[in-house]
């Protein structure tokens, strides 16, 4: 079991982390300390959430590039609602986030499942819709940490277990996303969907439906990020959150998520998104020029690509193979 | 009866005269805005008012398009022109569109100058920039030394958390805070990131500073982003009154930090000041004081102007404690 694991691709990357993570601990030894370890993993959290919905679209052959316009307009929709109404339920606003996310990703999801439009279209075009909403909303102007309530801020922060909540929600991301895609028929739907939609067609696959849920959960998670970026850096502008579509794709992509649909695990996406993760806090930390980090971050993940891919060679041939077996069923999938 | 009745008339008629020949020669001002009902503006409009109680012989026309085009200003100009006002102090929607109309007006023998946002040479006799990057870089050390200070020390180390590596303005002005640390020999820069003018990142690279230097004093972002993400990775780690943040920001944006101890002072033009010295200089160019090169602006001291007709009104102001309430609900 443990063998198998580490030859794994989940495996690797996880190996490739943790060497990464030790190598800026020998410059820096606060670097892995339990509470610095902790703040990375914070730090990562939202990363984690809005990559683990990407995946499932992804996995069902599409792509979400309006996630980071997602959180953008969802933050300020939270943050003005907090800033008006300062009284309002934290309960209530985080249902409130939830629905807006999950409004914005299901008209995404509307227009792939019923009008057949490339998702990449339909995305690129809610992306400047759902940021120019922000600014028509707002007028421009910012919600700053004083326009907000306490609690508003306080909640991500607040530690349970010495982990902030923003974690832990992270965390419950990760498990319920872990046991939905390995034991849940829904969850399995997403692989056979992606994997071989004409197979998954008749085997009674609704597979527009199935990309229809996965924006669905990918708008939702990017709503409920909304809020918690907002409260997180105490500030909800228009230009929040800009360009994290990239980052949030890049995470799937070093996860082992294939670009192609229908290959990629939860384990995987999480480690891809902890990848980012330290390289991001390890950057400033190590003091590289800022000239060199994006260099520095693109090397490193195209290495992690390769190094992925080319673990990945017999499992392509698995793919091939797929069509004879009875797609939607779990051991198909299984790797 | 008949007597009083006469001298009722004479001294009617004697004010009518007066203050029809006072109406002669109040100048009258134009200060037209981008755009009506922006809090920075109508501060503009009271740093006006407060020039024209200093000077008496002044009118006051405060205008602007309701929302911020050119072709709305474009109309008031002519209305102006039709008007025949003294002087049009515009902070201008387009730099260029504004130009035509601007013109006519100075054939019209009506003075004009731009402030706050500019309008080509052409269209304008001065352009009164609310700073210069020279004082701003000054200015940001100042801040620097101001916040040492507010810890009780007389020498400390600060860091700067700045936008994108690339960004010009912002180099500018670093490079003139270095060149400006010469003054300030008790204080040692020890770090310059750049937290791209997103908040997770600057948020990120402002903690690594923390860590990195934990013998730091000071952050300057000379950045809104960046010294809003700065003062809450300050706050965030705990360390409040230990690490100050300063820079240039908003007041209605950093408000919440100067009251939470993170940010002691930080700096940003002033709207009051502004509208103050626009209206002095209209009115001195009416006047015909100054010269090619130096106008007079009331207490905000002279104006110097370089061969384009800029000039730079003062160091960008300061916003604490004491008046950062004052000012939050304005801009």
């Amino acid at each position: 079991m443990l063998k198998r694991f580490i030859y794994s691709r989940e495996g690797i990357l996880s190996m490739i982390v943790l060497a990464m993570f030790l190598a800026v601990g020998t410059i820096s030894p606060n670097f892995i300390s339990v509470s610095n370890s902790i703040s990375i993993f914070n730090d990562t959290s939202i990363l984690i959430m809005l990559a683990l919905g990407q995946m499932l679209v992804i996995l069902t052959r599409c792509i979400d590039l309006s996630v980071a316009a997602n959180v953008a307009f969802t933050g300020m929709v939270v943050a003005m609602v907090n800033q008006y109404f300062p009284t309002l339920n934290m309960f209530v606003l985080m249902l409130l986030a939830l629905g807006i996310g999950a409004f914005l990703g299901a008209i995404n999801g509307l227009f792939v499942w019923l009008l057949k439009v490339p998702s990449i279209v339909i995305t690129l075009g809610t992306m400047s819709i759902y940021r120019g909403a922000t600014f028509l909303l707002s007028d421009g102007a910012w919600v700053n940490s004083h326009q907000m309530s306490e609690a508003f801020i306080g909640l991500p922060r607040y530690e349970i277990l010495s982990i902030p909540v923003l974690a832990w929600m992270a965390i419950i991301t990760i498990i319920l996303a872990f046991w939905a895609m390995k034991f849940s028929v829904w969850g399995r739907n997403f692989y056979s969907a992606g994997g071989n939609p004409m197979a998954a067609f008749y085997s009674g696959v609704n597979v527009g439906k199935v990309q229809f849920y996965a924006f669905l959960v990918s708008g939702t998670l990017a709503g409920l990020c909304g809020y918690l970026w907002v409260s997180r850096f105490a500030v909800a502008y228009v230009d929040v959150a800009n360009g994290f579509e990239l980052q949030v794709i890049a995470a799937c992509v070093i996860g082992g998520v294939s670009i192609v649909g229908g290959l990629g695990t939860v384990v995987g996406c999480v480690i891809g998104a902890l990848f980012i993760g330290v390289v991001n806090n390890a950057l400033p930390i190590i003091g590289v020029s800022p000239f060199w980090q994006m260099a520095i971050s693109g090397v490193v993940i195209i290495i992690a690509v390769v190094a992925n891919a080319s673990s990945d060679k017999d499992k392509a041939r698995i793919i091939l193979r797929k069509p004879e077996e009875p797609v939607g069923s779990a051991s198909s999938q299984s790797h | 009866m008949k007597n009083k009745l006469i001298t009722a008339c004479v001294l009617a008629s004697a004010t009518l005269f007066a203050s029809g020949a006072y109406a002669a020669e109040q100048v009258r001002v134009a200060l037209l805005v981008k755009a009506l009902g922006i809090g920075f503006f109508e501060a503009a409009y009271r740093g006006a008012e407060e020039a024209k109680k200093e000077l008496g012989d002044v009118e006051i026309i405060y205008t602007g398009p309701t929302s911020t085009t050119a072709e709305g200003q474009i109309e008031i100009i002519n209305s102006l022109i039709a008007q025949r006002v003294d002087a049009i102090a515009v902070s201008a929607n387009d730099a260029d569109a504004l130009v035509p109309a601007l013109k006519k007006a100075q054939q019209r023998g009506i003075k004009v100058i731009s402030w706050d946002s500019g309008v080509g040479k052409e269209g304008r006799q001065i352009h009164l920039n609310p700073s210069s990057n020279s004082l701003i870089g000054e200015m940001n050390v100042q801040l620097a030394a101001d916040a040492i200070k507010a810890k009780g020390k007389t020498s400390g180390t600060f860091a700067i958390l700045s936008a994108t590596p690339t960004s010009t303005n912002q180099n500018i002005w670093i490079g003139e805070m270095k060149k400006s640390l010469s003054q300030f020999p008790n204080l040692k820069l020890v770090d310059t990131v750049y937290g791209d003018d997103l908040a997770d990142k600057s948020f990120r690279e402002a903690t690594a500073l923390i860590k990195n230097h934990p013998d730091l004093d000071v952050i300057v972002a000379p950045t809104t982003v960046g010294i809003l993400a700065a003062a809450q990775a300050v706050s965030d780690l705990g360390l409040t009154g230990k690490v100050y943040v300063t820079g240039l920001g908003l007041p209605s944006e950093l408000a919440g930090h100067v009251h939470s101890g993170a940010i002691h002072s930080f700096a940003i033009w002033n709207p009051i000041d502004l509208g103050y010295s626009a209206t002095m200089l209209a009115y001195n160019l009416v006047k015909g004081k100054g010269t090619k090169t130096e106008v007079p602006m009331g207490r905000m001291g002279t104006l110097t102007l370089d061969e384009n007709g800029d000039g730079a009104m003062a160091k960008p102001f300061v916003y604490d404690e004491s008046n950062v309430d004052e000012f939050s609900s304005i801009f």
